[in-house]
């Protein structure tokens, strides 16, 4: 695949004896030309090019968020090359050479800023080495830039790649000790960098996990129980193994893994097509007397029960709620809940497996999370994690939904029944809308007290979700140091939970996607009933600038952090509570809302000027606020990274519809039961400014999402007195 | 069935089932795997190609319908003058996060300044609003569109 030609080569070659300007695909060609010097590996990340440019190796799953470039960025400034030095390249799946390979929780910058950097910075340690000893000076005496050591006293210098050879047998520095540069020496980190398989993605090349193509490549369609959980019962097969190109059908045992509950029949076919239209002839019977109960009226149900009744569990408890409850001057209580969603990534779930004859296991697999994919493939196949090599490829989307690995688990099994023949195995979209791994739909009854002055004197928070023997199960948590919990006077928190067969997981910003909704638009009921604002009850409650622990150990809320986003956002947007114009036609009504949300070690606020006319919500501006430390690190990502959140969170508010569950199967088929935003969602305007502080930075796939929700409610109800306390926002 | 099409300029001959969507017949049988597989049902227009001028779902397009006609697709668009100026833009104001709508978004954006060279914002949201980007990069795509038709410098 790809490979290049030699005439290619000749010709490139050729060119670069004339001093061309070669292109990145070329480069690689150059690469692996026999004529040329081989390239220098310095570490698991940087291998020196005899034309002194540098391949990076970018080690986490790219999804969109540009890690992909963000990581190659830290390397490359400690390494000091210039950017046009860089070419980059996706590292195979190998946590024990490059350390943990993630794409999720927003956590690939607070993980790497340090790592990646001491990479780079340990690799220009070992070049200088390799100078100073040629050149029989004081490695002190030397300095470096765009790629080249120099010697000014000396009068001279010599490029990376003359020295790469020497310079790998240096002794690696300790990476905890080499010296890092001075952030105001910084030349790339803080520059905007394209991402870099946009040449790629615009001249359609492949690149994403369904874009694999191997030699004797079969293709895998899926016949998944229609509920969850369920088993199989009885299969003919025989018609679909008729269908011409139709190599297998594959039963897929039932496993409980991690990633579990799949219960499914592969067909195989020498075309996914041929293999898709071959599962009409297949006769099923599932076994699904489990699942059958489940449902989403009967969830509701149930919640709508166990609301008014005490908690089965306590999650946080301060002080005593009720009896601040009896004597509190004003007492608001108000229900909210949020629905079941899907992630529906773009690109539906795929993985391409190959079992080799000597039992090895290779991967083309478009996961976030390859370390857990490799153990439930493990688990499932009792094989050993080592036996695996996992490619991994460019994904296309993948907000949490490729963190499970289901694909891999399921590619494996049907490699197995196969060995030798790469299997890319496909999801259809009614597959995949079936068979997510879903933001869990929750239920919360908000009782608060305000006293006189309209202190907040009372919380209570009866959260219905979903779990089993007192435990949550994925996705479905609320943490104990909630907002206001840890900052108020007297607190219950408590939960009950509902049972499901639906497997849940994390959707782009877990957890908090739904509860800033529900804690920051109950908040605003209380800044009314205060007689306040949202953004002044925020800075009474948060209080002097302080450190609050939080149940994550590690992490804390910084108060000071929170005030400044909400000042910044207020300052940004003229906040006075009232939108920035007034309606143009007799039908309509404006509204501004405001939110704010600490997430993922991101501390946004968020204003959101709403139309509402004839009950349809328009967004007409957003103003963003955001504090995620002391360098951004990619401003032309950072800034895409912001406004997809954003979008994102107006999705989940206004067009995302609830996954709805009968008989104990989803019934969403396609975009037209689970509509996506489209750009006539889009919001009129973005404003985004950054508050930075003396803090490491951190993540930006997740944190900006949030807050929009809550804000958009409150302008909702600011356009047209109606509090819309349920997702999405409908004013039916 | 043997069926001859006309693929970015070029003729090329398909043995399949006259019912096989355009997609799998682009992906599968002609190695382009740039048009992309999203929803099936012709709801994201991930799978967009032009045909004769006109962006079509392929996903929705039987081989047979194609038989005989032009088909543009994102391996080939940057041939055209429009196309050209479509992703120079994208290129330039570094449209895609996740990528796999991106093609898709360029066909219709080529298709829609080749209709109306200097399109509305209405203009912009009827041609593209068939097209959806799961990262919603909306903001960009108009951007890009607005650029390539000449009416912003950015």
């Amino acid at each position: 695949m790809n490979a290049p030609t030699l005439s290619r080569r000749s010709f490139i070659a050729a060119s670069l004896a004339g001093g061309a300007t070669l292109t990145f695909e070329a480069q690689l060609a150059f690469a692996a030309s026999p004529m040329l010097p081989e390239p220098v590996t310095l570490n698991a990340f940087i291998r020196v090019m005899a034309d002194n440019s540098v391949v990076i190796g970018a080690k986490n799953p790219e999804i969109g968020q540009g890690v992909k470039v963000m990581l190659p960025m830290l390397i490359a400034e400690e390494l000091d090359i210039s950017w046009e030095q860089v070419r980059i390249e996706q590292t195979d799946a190998d946590q024990a050479k490059y350390g943990p390979q993630v794409a999720g929780g927003s956590t690939a910058t607070p993980m790497n800023w340090l790592p990646m950097r001491q990479a780079g910075a340990a690799a220009r340690a070992m070049l200088v080495a390799a100078a100073a000893r040629q050149w029989g000076v004081d490695a002190a005496t030397l300095s470096t830039e765009a790629g080249r050591v120099l010697d000014k006293a000396g009068g001279r210098s010599a490029t990376y790649a003359a020295l790469a050879r020497a310079a790998a047998a240096e002794t690696a520095p300790d990476l905890a000790k080499v010296p890092l540069k001075d952030p105001a020496a910084f030349r790339i980190i803080g520059q905007s960098k394209k991402g870099v398989d946009v040449p790629k993605i615009v001249s359609g090349q492949p690149l994403f996990g369904i874009d694999t193509r191997l030699p004797g490549m079969v293709h895998a369609a899926l016949v998944k129980c229609p509920a969850i959980g369920g088993t199989l019962a009885k299969v003919d097969d025989a018609a679909a193994r008729a269908v011409p190109g139709v190599i297998a059908v594959v039963p897929i045992s039932s496993g409980q893994c991690p990633a579990g509950k799949m219960d499914a029949l592969a067909v195989v076919a020498n075309s996914w097509w041929t293999a898709h239209k071959a599962r009409e002839k297949l006769s099923v019977e599932w076994d699904t007397a489990a699942q059958d109960g489940f449902s989403t009226e009967g969830y509701a149900r149930a919640a709508a029960d166990l609301l008014p009744k005490a908690p089965a569990a306590t999650i946080f408890k301060a002080g005593d709620a009720d009896a601040a409850l009896a004597g509190a001057a004003k007492v608001i209580t108000a229900d909210y809940s949020y629905p079941f969603l899907a992630h529906a990534t773009l690109e539906p779930q795929n993985c391409t497996a190959l079992w080799h004859a000597d039992g090895k296991l290779e991967f083309w697999a478009p996961t976030q999370n390859p370390g857990n994919g490799r153990k439930d493939v493990a688990a499932m196949l009792g094989i050993a994690p080592e036996a695996m090599t996992i490619h991994m490829t460019r994904i296309g989307g993948g907000f949490g939904r490729r963190l499970m690995n289901d694909y891999m688990v399921l590619a494996a099994q049907v490699a197995k029944a196969l060995p030798g023949k790469p299997v890319k195995l496909l999801f259809d979209r009614t597959d995949d809308l079936r068979n997510d791994y879903y933001r869990p739909a929750g239920w919360h009854r908000f009782t608060a007290g305000l006293d006189a002055q309209g202190q907040v004197v009372a919380f209570k928070d009866h959260f219905i979700t979903f779990g089993a023997d007192g435990k949550a199960i994925r996705a479905a948590e609320l943490s104990s140091t909630e907002y206001p919990a840890p900052v108020l006077p007297n607190v219950h928190m408590g939960q009950s939970f509902l049972a499901t067969n639906l497997t849940t997981g994390w959707l782009r910003a877990p957890s908090s996607n739904a509860l800033a909704f529900v804690f920051q638009s109950f908040m605003d009921e209380l800044a009314e009933a205060a007689g306040t604002d949202l953004p002044e009850l925020m800075r009474r409650t948060l209080g002097p600038a302080r450190e609050l622990p939080t149940e994550r150990q590690g992490l804390v809320f910084h108060t000071g952090r929170a005030r400044a986003v909400i000042d910044a956002v207020t300052k940004l947007a003229g906040w006075t509570g009232k939108p920035s114009t007034t309606p143009g036609k007799a039908n309509e009504s404006k509204g501004r809302g405001f939110g704010f949300y600490f997430s993922h070690r991101g501390y946004f606020a968020e204003v959101a000027d709403v139309t509402v006319a004839d009950g349809a919500v328009k967004v007409d501006k957003v103003w963003i606020a955001g504090d995620i430390g002391s360098q951004i690190i990619n401003p032309i990502n950072a800034e895409h990274q912001s406004q997809g959140a954003a979008i994102e969170g107006l999705a989940q508010a206004l067009v995302l519809q609830p996954i709805v569950q009968e008989q104990g199967r989803v019934t969403a088929e396609n975009f037209g039961e689970f509509p996506l935003l489209r750009m006539d969602g889009k919001p009129g305007e973005i404003a985004l400014e950054w508050v930075k502080s003396d803090f490491p930075p951190t993540g930006l796939g997740e944190p900006a999402l949030p807050p929009v929700i809550p804000a958009v409610a409150n302008a909702i109800y600011r356009a047209t007195g109606k509090r819309l306390r349920s997702l999405p926002l409908n004013l039916g | 069935m043997a069926i001859p099409i006309t693929v970015n300029r070029k003729k090329r001959m398909v043995e399949a089932e006259g019912d096989k969507p355009l997609l799998w017949v682009l992906r599968e049988d002609l190695d382009m795997p740039g048009t992309k597989f999203g929803c099936g049902a012709g709801l994201c227009g991930a799978c967009t190609v032009i045909l004769d001028g006109v962006a079509v779902r392929s996903c929705q397009t039987p081989i047979a319908d194609a038989a005989g006609k032009q088909i543009t697709t994102i391996e080939g668009v940057s041939a055209l003058p429009v196309g050209k100026k479509v992703v120079e833009a994208w290129l330039d104001i570094d449209v895609p996060q996740c990528g796999y709508c991106q093609a898709g978004q360029i066909m219709s954006a080529t298709a829609l300044l080749t209709q109306t060279p200097k399109p509305s914002a209405d203009d912009i949201l009827g041609g593209m609003n068939g097209n959806i980007c799961r990262c919603a990069t909306y903001v960009r795509i108009e951007k890009a569109i607005r650029k390539a038709a000449g009416l912003e410098q950015a």
